[in-house]
């Protein structure tokens, strides 16, 4: 067991983890516009609320809302490193898995594009309990008083999408990212990442470099999925549905 | 890493989470940095309720910053009393709350708490459990608890 454990964390270990710490910079320069939905979730926030993002990135949903308390936590010390300027908020090097918070702690969580990336369906269900560890329990007379988080993962039924993914297609699959070797972009990558700028800037401009591919392991979840894992992890659904290409789900604990 | 973030922080190790020991973690040999940012009042006055005050006067301490009043101020003791009474009211006698806001002026309180919670970090040095002793890096501002495979 325990090695069927450690096996696990070691495939994502390279087929996650180092890919994000090689590609952090471009990968950042990306991922800067907010998802409506999260979007929402952050801004309805009472003023003054405390949270968690677990797998937070480059950090892109701290900036939606300066009025509440965020704990960022990412495996890319890279992606951190970007993550952690956004004021009021604060951002830690973690696993998804020993996340280091006191238990009940938080009145919020997202955990956007983030539990598709772990490898087995029963280390999927810990990453949800793992979530909801962290959220204050709702008291005894009022069902929704407790802490609630987002969870958003990608989805299989995506045929209209770049991917082309849909029902009945393999559900564990490696997703290419390509970093462009000789062109140029117009558009800048964020500054700051070493080994990545390095890949980027061209020392010899005569000499075209290849595209690099990296390769990143994603489970593709089916419908009702991902709400299966948040009652299995022993949560509470309380709302949940599709938006473009991902399914999400709020969820909380039980009184 | 901004000292407020210890409030929310204890020992990535499962078995540690639920002993009290295991909070606050107690930086060790640590390197401190100001680094500037803006005063929001409203944001004090509504992290006040969720501080460990005790915890966080332990880790002042152990930091020798200097020494956190016994009591946690309250909102009051963050703005300046005058700063309402001041406030024009508009022709018809109303002021909108968001106007209100702005005009708050912080207490020397409001500063010092500023101050020590999300101006001074820690840049260099150790996160150290008390249950287990386990030790957590700072580099460069950033904590890592990220645990050995055989500690997971």
């Amino acid at each position: 067991m325990a090695d069927s454990v450690n096996q696990d964390a070691s495939y994502e270990e390279e087929h996650v983890h180092s890919v994000y710490e090689q590609i952090a910079s471009h990968f950042s320069s990306t991922r800067y516009k907010p998802w409506p939905i999260v979007e929402r979730f952050l801004t309805e926030l009472p003023d003054g609320a405390v949270g968690a993002d677990v797998g937070c990135g480059n950090g892109k949903y701290l900036g939606v809302n300066t009025k509440v308390f965020i704990v960022g936590s990412d495996r890319s010390s890279n992606l951190i490193k970007i993550a952690k300027q956004h004021h009021p908020h604060s951002a830690i090097v973690a696993d998804n898995l020993s996340l280091p918070h006191p238990p009940s702690s938080f009145d919020f969580a997202i955990s956007i594009a983030v539990i598709h990336h772990l490898s087995t369906p029963a280390r999927r269900v810990e990453a949800v309990k793992a979530i909801l560890t962290l959220l204050r329990p709702p008291t005894r007379d009022r069902a929704g008083s407790g802490g609630k988080a987002l969870i958003y993962v990608w989805a299989l039924e995506q045929k209209d999408s770049r991917r082309g993914w849909d029902e009945g297609h393999e559900q564990d699959v490696m997703v290419p990212w390509v970093m462009k070797g000789k062109k140029e972009k117009s558009q800048k990558p964020t500054k700051g990442v070493r080994q990545t700028a390095e890949e980027m800037v061209r020392e010899e401009p005569a000499k075209p470099t290849e595209d690099k591919t990296f390769l990143r392991y994603y489970h593709l979840y089916k419908k009702g999925e991902l709400e299966n894992d948040v009652i299995e992890a022993g949560g509470k659904v309380m709302e949940s549905g599709y938006e473009k290409d991902n399914w999400w789900a709020i969820v909380g604990n039980k009184v | 890493m901004k000292l407020l973030t210890l409030n929310f922080l204890t020992c990535a190790i499962k078995s540690c989470k639920s002993t009290p020991a295991s909070f606050p973690l107690h930086p060790r040999d640590a390197e401190l940095e100001i680094v500037e940012a803006d005063l929001n009042i409203l944001f004090l006055k509504n992290i006040l309720p969720r501080l460990m005050w005790d915890e966080l006067r332990v880790i002042g301490s152990e930091l020798g910053l200097p020494e956190l009043p016994s009591t946690p101020p309250t909102r009051e003791d963050l703005v300046e009393p005058s700063t309402t009474a001041i406030a024009a009211p508009t022709s018809d006698g109303t002021r909108d709350a968001g106007e209100e806001e702005e005009e708050e002026i912080p207490t020397q309180t409001a500063k010092d708490l500023h101050r020590v919670l999300l101006e001074t970090c820690i840049k260099e040095g150790k996160l150290v459990c008390g249950n287990c002793g386990h030790e957590y890096k700072v580099l460069e501002g950033v904590a890592n608890f990220l645990l050995p495979g055989h500690l997971v």
